[in-house]
This record gives structure tokens, sequence and C-alpha cells, in this order.
């Protein structure tokens, strides 16, 4: 263990370009088969092929050594284009992170700056099937969305204000030894807004999204959650930079 | 008195003639409502804005100034949306999310013709997208779609108004149901040219239902229960987002004399509303917030997503008691308020009781109760032991009390004292014979918390006056005073 930090110190103190990860801080994840709420026929399942997810969000102090290495991405020097004007907005200056958040997900981050980060690290944002794949999971099972409790607690997470204060790791992590998917934070994925804007799925999405109406039973509490989610991303522009939005990275399986 | 310029002759006639009733015209002006033809109002597309001018936006139970004599105009209206935490009832915390900060959100009142123009702000703080859909837009979704919006961002959207009537607005944002829910909704106003009749004092109350995971009066902070709420089973319904609202310091006030509107409206997200003034007769209803106006209603029915503009003259001093008359509602979930109404005794109206008798079916006639009924005829049988007394008591109680003082003697806040460990109760056995057999008005302070509600006086024998007290002495922590026939009688003499 003590070598392998060692390992992640190196890594992150060299500024290394090679394009790995420490192993500590990704999980894999095996992929599979699921119905999502959207993004595919319906009742149609779609595949996910396996790949590795980082078990946390990405924290201001990784964020932090990406901003030393990464001039550009400072809250000064970011183009406007690429980053709304609340970009980092709790920081106190370009490299000061706001204090007390070392081990808390770093937040007002644009979607272009998470996928520069990402990319930075030889890896990539999360698919939306991905990262709702690995999020349906409870601590004992795979697809835990026809469980009441477990769709309870994300949706009491969901109400609760100011979660993303909360440091990473603050619960346990689900069977794919990822946390925090849910309680802290909102998460950027690659293709947020596939759903609503993909062909005709936009008169589809409006429908669902502003009538509740159709896509989802009413008993079933899981799509409730998702549904929150989705509504979410589909507010989202990939410039903004929102105080609950976080991101974490993930990579194919090699 | 506008009404005697009104453009129309006819109209005027009638009108002045309506008003000398009371309230008179109708939204939708008085042709229509004589002719019962579609409204005639110019239409939207000639009405022309003369100037700018920021709505003024209010907390209910507050609303805005009337739209009176003025023209229409660009109308700029923002609004706030807010996640917060606050009390649903006492001792219990519900996380909201408001239109400004309220439940129900701030009251917007135009006119027709006027051109809105809508920001909506998402705080930063907030975690969810939100938007609006406002019953008075005509277009996609009310707004819903052009108005849609992530934490820490605005949008701006533009209207016209151009039904007048009293709207529900809410947010549109999936799941819509859970937006309602938490208290996102709202009452808009469209006047129409020339405003509504003027009256003394106007109010804003809105109901909605509430589903937390604990059961009603479960302390600290409730989650929102989603599978409640797809079941309809409310633990609160309640009027302006709390229970308790309007009741106590909080009640709405008017004198005797004066004219009172009560713009009412129903959130939801679920139930709908038997909206009822206990003690007063509504003069005019608009019915469903629209143009059709009747008159001498007891009750109205306001459907969820929807509202009713209620009029009335208070004509003598009482409190008056706003309930959802599916009446469960009201005393065991929250959905009661008040109007408390001061000025002069007018006996011809009301007299208040005249005459306490005791009704004997066998014998067909009222009787007056006599000075020493009670005594003269003493129980044949041997008098009850303490034990009988607490069983017979609470047969009592469960038919003559729990409706207000609740079944576990706990009361209602801000409305009807507890009963349960009541300092009130234990300190002074006399005066509580004398609330029960005499009634009990005025102020009182029960357990530190102050309360001013009436309770009438209990048609009961002395045998069940002193069996319901001693019952209720010897419930819910009090302090185990047996109390007899001969001591209520004892108080009644006095």
């Amino acid at each position: 263990m003590k070598r392998l930090c060692w390992y992640c110190f190196l890594y992150i103190s060299s500024l290394s370009v090679l394009h790995s990860v420490c192993a500590a801080d990704v999980a894999s994840l095996n992929g599979g088969k699921y119905v999502p709420l959207y993004g595919a026929k319906s009742g149609e399942e779609i595949t996910v092929r396996s790949f590795s997810l980082q078990t946390t969000p990405v924290t201001h102090e990784a964020y932090l050594q990406f901003v030393r290495t990464h001039p550009e991405w400072r809250r000064s020097k970011v183009k406007r284009i690429f980053a709304e004007k609340s970009y980092l907005q709790d920081w106190t200056s370009d490299l000061k992170i706001p204090p007390g958040r070392k081990k808390s997900p770093v937040t007002h981050v644009s979607w272009f700056a998470a996928k520069a980060y990402c990319k930075s690290k030889g890896m990539r944002l999360p698919l939306l099937k991905e990262w709702e794949y690995a999020a349906m999971a409870s601590t004992e099972k795979f697809d835990a969305r026809q469980d009441p409790e477990f769709t309870r607690s994300i949706l009491a997470g969901y109400e609760t204000p100011k979660t993303y204060l909360k440091e990473v790791k603050h619960d346990p992590p689900n069977i794919h030894k990822v946390y925090d998917l849910h309680g802290l934070v909102w998460e950027w994925v690659d293709d947020f807004n596939s759903v609503i804007i993909s062909g005709e799925s936009r008169n589809d999405g409006d429908k669902g999204l502003f009538c509740a109406a159709g896509a989802v039973g009413a008993t079933d509490l899981a799509n409730y959650a998702a549904f929150m989610r989705y509504a979410f991303r589909s507010s989202l522009k990939a410039h903004f930079a929102l105080k609950n939005l976080g991101f974490r990275c993930a990579k194919d399986k090699e | 008195m506008y009404h005697l310029f009104k453009s129309s002759f006819a109209c005027s006639v009638i009108s002045t003639f309506l008003f000398s009733i009371l309230l008179s015209a109708a939204l939708s002006g008085c042709d229509s409502q004589k002719s019962g033809q579609k409204n005639t109002h110019p239409r939207h597309d000639r009405i022309e804005t003369k100037g700018d001018m920021v709505a003024q936006l209010t907390s209910p139970p507050n609303v805005p100034a009337p739209v009176g004599n003025r023209p229409a105009k660009k109308l700029k209206v923002e609004m706030e949306i807010i996640e917060k935490e606050a009390e649903l009832s006492d001792g219990v915390d519900y996380v909201f999310w408001t239109f400004g900060g309220t439940v129900p959100g701030s009251f917007i009142r135009g006119r027709v013709g006027d051109e809105v123009e809508f920001t909506l702000r998402n705080h930063p703080d907030n975690k969810l997208p939100h938007n609006i859909d406002l019953h008075a837009v005509t277009g996609q979704g009310g707004g819903a779609e052009a108005s849609f919006v992530a934490p820490g961002h605005e949008k701006v959207f533009a209207f016209k108004l151009i039904n007048p009537g009293l709207y529900v607005y809410h947010c549109a944002t999936a799941p819509v149901g859970m937006h309602i829910a938490n208290g996102m909704y709202g009452l808009i106003l469209v006047e129409p040219e020339g405003g509504l009749p003027p009256v003394d004092r106007e109010y804003y109350v809105m109901q909605g239902d509430f589903y937390t995971k604990g059961e009603n009066g479960d302390r600290g902070l409730q989650p929102f229960d989603m599978q409640k709420a797809v079941d309809e089973d409310a633990d609160y319904v309640v009027f302006n987002g709390r229970v308790g609202a309007l009741t106590g310091d909080k009640a709405l006030t008017a004198k005797v004399g004066e004219t009172v509107r009560l713009f009412v409206g129903n959130g939801g997200p679920n139930l709908v509303s038997s909206f009822h003034v206990i003690g007063e007769i509504f003069d005019q209803v608009h019915v469903e917030g629209g143009g059709v106006v009747n008159d001498n209603v007891q009750t109205t029915l306001i459907p969820a997503g929807g509202a009713a503009i209620v009029d009335f003259r208070v004509e003598v001093p009482s409190t008056l008691i706003l309930v959802d008359h599916s009446i469960f509602r009201a005393f065991n979930k929250g959905a009661l308020g008040m109007l408390k109404v001061e000025g002069e005794k007018n006996e011809k109206v009301f007299s208040g009781e005249i005459l306490e008798g005791i009704y004997r079916p066998e014998g067909n006639v009222i009787q007056e109760i006599e000075p020493d009924s009670a005594e003269a005829k003493p129980v044949k049988s041997t008098p009850l032991t303490k034990a009988e007394k607490i069983k017979v008591g609470k047969l009592i109680y469960d038919k003559s009390c729990f409706a207000c003082h609740q079944p576990e003697g706990q009361g209602l806040p801000n409305a009807f004292p507890p009963l349960a460990k009541s300092d009130y109760l234990n300190a002074d056995v006399d005066r509580a014979i004398k609330a029960v057999i005499h009634g009990l008005s005025g102020e009182i302070t029960v357990n530190g918390e102050k309360y001013k509600s009436v309770m009438p006086a209990q048609v009961l024998t002395d045998e069940e006056a002193a069996n319901v007290l001693t019952y209720i002495y010897n419930s819910w922590g009090n302090n185990g005073t047996e109390v007899s026939a001969e001591q209520v009688s004892k108080v009644r003499k006095q």
C-alpha cells in the first residue's frame, strides 16, 4: 500500500504525461446489459462494455494539480466559451482552492474543463449509459433500481442542501467499489445532452420531461430518481459551471 | 364607484343596481354576465401597452395593490427559485422548493393586455433545474419549456395576458409531481380592464398536500415520500405552506362591515379542496377563478391546479375558520386557518346562545335547566368507581372532545390547546369544570403556548361532565384527579 501511494506521489509530482492513473483510484467494471430510462427504444436492453471508472468524483486537491500543470484552465485564463463566469467561482485565487474542501468534489467546472482534465489523465468522461450503469448498483446489488430503500436514499440525497461540501468516500462504496455516485454532486457525462438533442427524441424528451407522461409508470420509484438526473442534464449547456456539478473520469478496458 | 363611469349606460345601470347588493361585476364584465355570451372585452391585440412597470410581488397572505384603472403596460416580473428548509408544522422540518422563498410562491398581479417580461432565476445553491408553467399563459407549456433553467442561471421569456381570471402557476420539471409536492406553486391574477370591484381586504390563501416519510406529527427533518404521493395518502394538508400558517397571531383579520376577498388556490399535487369558511356564506364566488359568478355559496370546490375568488361581507364579530370541508384534513392534517372579525355585535344577525335547555325526546319538549335539576335527580344506582368513570368518560371524550383536542389529548398547534400534560388543566379543577359546562373563550396560555379559540359549552349532565373530566385527568400524564358529579353541580350553580 505504501508503495502504491509512493507511486501515486511520484506520478503527480513528476507531472507525468504517462497515460496511466493510480490503480487504487480506479474501479474496474464488468460490462453488462440493462434497460435505461431513455436513450434506447422503449424496453430494449443496451449493452455496456467493460470499463474503468474513477472511484470518487475528482476532488479540489486533484483539480488543483491539473490547473497547476494546465494554466489555460486556471480561473483567470479560461476561455469564456469553454467555461462561464462562475467557473471555479469558490476558489480564492487561481491556485487556491476553497478552504476546507481539499477532499470534497471540485464543482463549478464546465464540461469542456472536465473533458480536458480526463484527457490529461489519459482518460475520458464516462458515457451516460456507463454512468447510469455504475449508478444503478447498491452496496449489494448490481441493479438495485427496484429496491425502494435504495431509491429513497437517492431521492433524499437529491433533496439535501449543500452536499457538495461533503468529502468523498463519505458513504460506503457500491458493489463495483465505486463511491459517491449519489449523495454528493451531480456529475458530467460525455454525452450529457444526447437524450434531448438527438433526432426526434427532442419531442419525446419534452413529453417525458415536462409532463412526466407515458415514459414512467406511476409506481416505478426507481425511474423517479433517474428522471431527476435526466431533467438536470437536459438543463445544461457545455460551458455551464454549477455549484452542485462535478465529474469523474472513465476509461476503456484494455 | 367606478362603475358609474363605464361606457355603456345599460351596463352602468345594472352595475349600480348590483352594487347596491354587493360586489357586482363579474370578471368578464357585466355585459357578458347578463347576456351569458362570451366576453366582449376588446381583443387583446387591440389593447396597446403604455409604459413599463416592475411588478410588485407579495408573499402570502398578502396580495399586491389592485390594478385599478391603469392602462396595460409592459410588466416586468422577476422571480427567484429557492430550495430551503423550513417548518411544515411545529417541530417538523421539510425541504421546500419555492418560488420566491415562500409556499405558495409570490403573488403576481396584472391586467388584461399587460405584456409580461418574466425573468426566472434559479439560485446557485439549488440542486435542481426548475421552470414555470403559468396557467395564465397561452403558449407552449405555459412557459415551461422557455423557462427551464439550471441552478445558478436565469431565463427570460415574454407573454401577453389575454384572459382575465385567477390562475395557478407551478413548476413543471420532471418529476413534476415531486416539484409540486415540494411547494412549487402560486397564483397569478389577471384583472379585467378597470380592475375587480374594490373591497376592503384582500388575502392570498393556497392549499397544498404534503407527503412525508414519517407520519403526521413525527418530528425532525422529514423527507418527501414518493410512494405516499403516488398513493395520494397525504400526511399534511395545509394552507399557505405550514400547519398554523393562518392561525393564532397569524390569523387574517377584518372589521365588522368590511368586504373581504380571498384569492384561494389549490396547488395539489393530488387533493381537490372543498373550500369552506365556518360561520360565513360567500356572497360571490368566481367559480374556478373564471368569469362565472355564483352567489350565496357555502362551499366551493377548488380543483388541484385551480383557484377561486371568494367575496363576502363580514357582518358580526367572530373567528371565522377556513377549512377544507373534507373535514379530517382540517382537524387532523392541518387544513385550517382563521379570519378574526372584530367590531360591534349585531344580535339580529347572530344572537349567540340565548338559552340552554335539556332535550327529552320522549317528552318531545325542551326544558330549561332548573337550578337543582342535576342534584334533584340523583342516580339511582351506586356511584361509579374511579375506574368505571374513566371507562365511561372515554366514550364521552371520543364523542364530544376528540375532534378538537385530538385522540391523545395532544390538541392542534395554534388552534386547540392540548389536554395531555396540560398545566392549565392540572392547575385548577373548577376552572376545567367551568370550561366543559359553560364553554371557554378568550386568550389562555397552555404549556407556554397562547390559544385564542372558542370552546362551546358541552351539553352534558353533571355525571357525564364528571366522568369525562375524570378520564381526562387520568390520561396522558395528567395529575389523576377524580371529579365528582357534586363538584360539577356546585360549579354549575356558581
